[in-house]
């Protein structure tokens, strides 16, 4: 008992004090899981919405795929792309195995599909007749979809948070490709892991706290745009 | 006539089969034409394929003279064609904005749009809904938001998809009377699809008549309700007799209609020269073998009997009396009369019983 209150007294501590080390594994991992969000954005949004709106053969089974993407096990994702980049690997010549390009890359591989999955529902969830009415009004094809993902924002939204949310709390494919190098690559996740091993249970409880009021933040925010949405 | 839309053995398919088969059809510049027909009759496939929206599997299109094969031509098409859906199909934005929409698309300055917009908000009556949230609105102002953003582009034709669907009835009045007027006020041509008799009657000049995709009569409102080719439209417009006349005169309360020569008296007040439906309903009509002496009824017509058809409890007398008439009377009456085909009876009805509707043209 003793070490877990002395384990939080000393969390906060670090936290108020704006511990530089803890400060800069936070800005990291916001940056990484930033820009892993962002590309996701754009790929998960344009394909989610060409599957929505274009009827194709096994159609349903590409629906199937990106659901089930939506669970991708991070360790697996950690696991090929490690394979990818190695140094003899197919994209070895890249050389980013243990560098934050790597868990950038890794980590939007984890959130597209998580963005995919929802705007491909939010797009399919528009009336069916909304879309011949925009072009009826005489919009161009781009058009008619820049209205619909602009009509869909708020899911949309909801899709870049869950995607944000997922890769910033994984840790498995980060610590694989990312390595944990201190000041480089080590982010919330990844430094929890260690110092918990280590048993500098101060530090680790810091970045889980940390960790939490992300989470919370987000899932607030989630939680505001999903209460918001009008009812149909 | 010019025709703005003219269809050439047309066909739509949809997963194996043929969900629309016309062979020709033509919509007239300026004109009002209505599509009947029951559900799954094809006249939804039919308005999209009008708009442009539907490509189809065979056939051809011919827009203004000019054949549509394209997917530019049918772009070329859909920017001076609107089409209102059953759905009002707002965006979830203001209602300025909404009616903005087609404007945003041809990319017009701020200044023509608030022009265009504002125009179109009063037209339908709704000006003071355009700061308002899409969402907020009640069915009926909703329906007239998106008539406003189709009529706001100045189409040169427009379709309506059930437009009065799932509106009660005082909304639906209002509509119909203020959507008459600016279809007479504007003269865009317009092809709606209904499913209501005396919609059809009010509003439109033309009626198509569609069964399992393919036209099964066309022609003017009057030949339509009047000389049904067939017992499924017979059924489906109704057994109504539906005179075409125009209003004579009107002294206290009544109006003397001519219709076929003859004057036909009914209650209601309307200008002379105004052009009107006379719509009686069978059960209205009494016949009687000799002309009575005195009757409260205002219009005594001396018929000739043309055919007796035997209804489960009824007899249906279809009268000349130089126009038509349909009578309902029961089968004792018909046999206490000695009524026969051929028979001369006098045939009559109260001014009560004349429903009037205004006709255009």
């Amino acid at each position: 008992m003793e070490l877990i209150i002395q384990g939080i007294i000393k969390a906060f501590e670090l936290i108020i004090s704006f511990d530089p080390e803890v400060l800069g594994i936070t800005w990291l991992s916001l940056k990484i899981s930033g820009t892993a969000t962002f590309i996701s954005l754009f790929i998960g949004v344009s394909i989610g919405t060409a599957v929505a709106l274009n009827n194709f053969p096994g159609k349903r089974l590409v629906i199937s795929l990106i659901n089930t993407g939506m669970g991708l096990p991070p360790v697996v994702v950690g696991l090929f792309v490690t394979i990818m980049i190695w140094r003899s690997g197919p994209l070895g010549f890249l050389e980013i195995l243990y560098t934050p390009y790597a868990m950038i890359v890794a980590q939007a591989i984890i959130a597209t599909p998580i963005v995919m999955g929802i705007s491909l529902a939010a797009i399919q969830n528009l009336h069916p007749n909304l879309r011949l009415q925009i072009l009826a009004l005489g919009a161009s094809r781009l058009q008619m979809v820049w209205v619909l993902v602009k009509e869909s924002k708020l899911p949309l939204l909801a899709a870049v948070m869950a995607g944000f949310g997922g890769v910033i709390s994984e840790v498995g494919a980060s610590i694989m490709v990312g390595g944990n190098i201190k000041g480089y690559s080590r982010v919330l996740t990844t430094a929890t892991v260690m110092e918990t091993g280590r048993g500098n249970f101060d530090i680790a409880i810091a970045l889980g706290i940390i960790l939490l009021i992300l989470a919370f933040l987000i899932n607030l925010l989630l939680t505001q745009i999903q209460q918001r949405q009008p009812l149909r | 006539m010019n025709n703005i839309l003219t269809l050439h053995d047309l066909i739509v398919r949809r997963g194996g089969t043929t969900v629309l088969d016309i062979r020709e059809m033509n919509v007239q510049a300026g004109g009002i034409l209505a599509l009947i027909g029951p559900n799954g009759a094809g006249k939804s496939t039919l308005l999209l394929t009008m708009a442009g929206l539907l490509k189809p599997d065979q056939g051809k299109l011919y827009y203004r003279g000019l054949p549509v094969e394209t997917s530019a031509g049918r772009f070329a098409m859909r920017r001076s064609v609107s089409i209102v859906f059953q759905e009002p199909l707002l965006l979830n934005t203001s209602v300025y904005k909404n009616v903005a929409l087609g404007f945003k698309f041809r990319r017009l300055g701020n200044n023509e749009i608030k022009k265009n917009v504002e125009e179109a908000l009063d037209y339908f009556g709704i000006s003071s809904l355009a700061g308002r949230s899409a969402k907020t609105l009640s069915g009926g102002e909703a329906k007239r938001v998106s008539l406003a953003r189709a009529f706001a582009l100045k189409p040169q034709l427009i379709l309506l998809d059930e437009a009065f669907n799932s509106l009660d009835p005082p909304t639906r009045e209002g509509l119909i009377d203020d959507l008459r007027h600016i279809l007479e006020e504007t003269k865009i041509t317009a092809v709606l699809a209904l499913h209501d008799r005396e919609e059809t009657l009010r509003l439109a000049q033309n009626v198509t008549v569609m069964a399992e995709g393919k036209i099964i009569q066309a022609g003017t409102t009057a030949q339509i309700f009047n000389r049904p080719e067939s017992g499924f439209i017979a059924n489906f417009v109704g057994t109504e007799t539906i005179l075409e006349g125009t209003v004579q005169g009107s002294k206290a309360g009544l109006v003397e209609i001519s219709v076929a020569g003859k004057t036909v008296e009914a209650v209601g007040d309307f200008p002379s020269g105004q052009n009107v439906y006379c719509c009686i309903r069978p059960e209205n009509i009494t016949v009687s073998p000799y002309r009575p002496e005195k009757t409260s009824a205002r219009n005594v017509f001396e018929a000739k009997i043309q055919k007796i058809g035997r209804q489960a409890f009824f007899y249906k007398i279809f009268l000349d009396c130089g126009f038509p008439m349909v009578a309902y009377i029961t089968v004792s009456s018909c046999e206490d009369l000695g009524l026969a085909e051929g028979s001369i009876v006098a045939a009559s009805f109260k001014a009560t019983g004349v429903h009037i509707i205004r006709r255009e043209s």
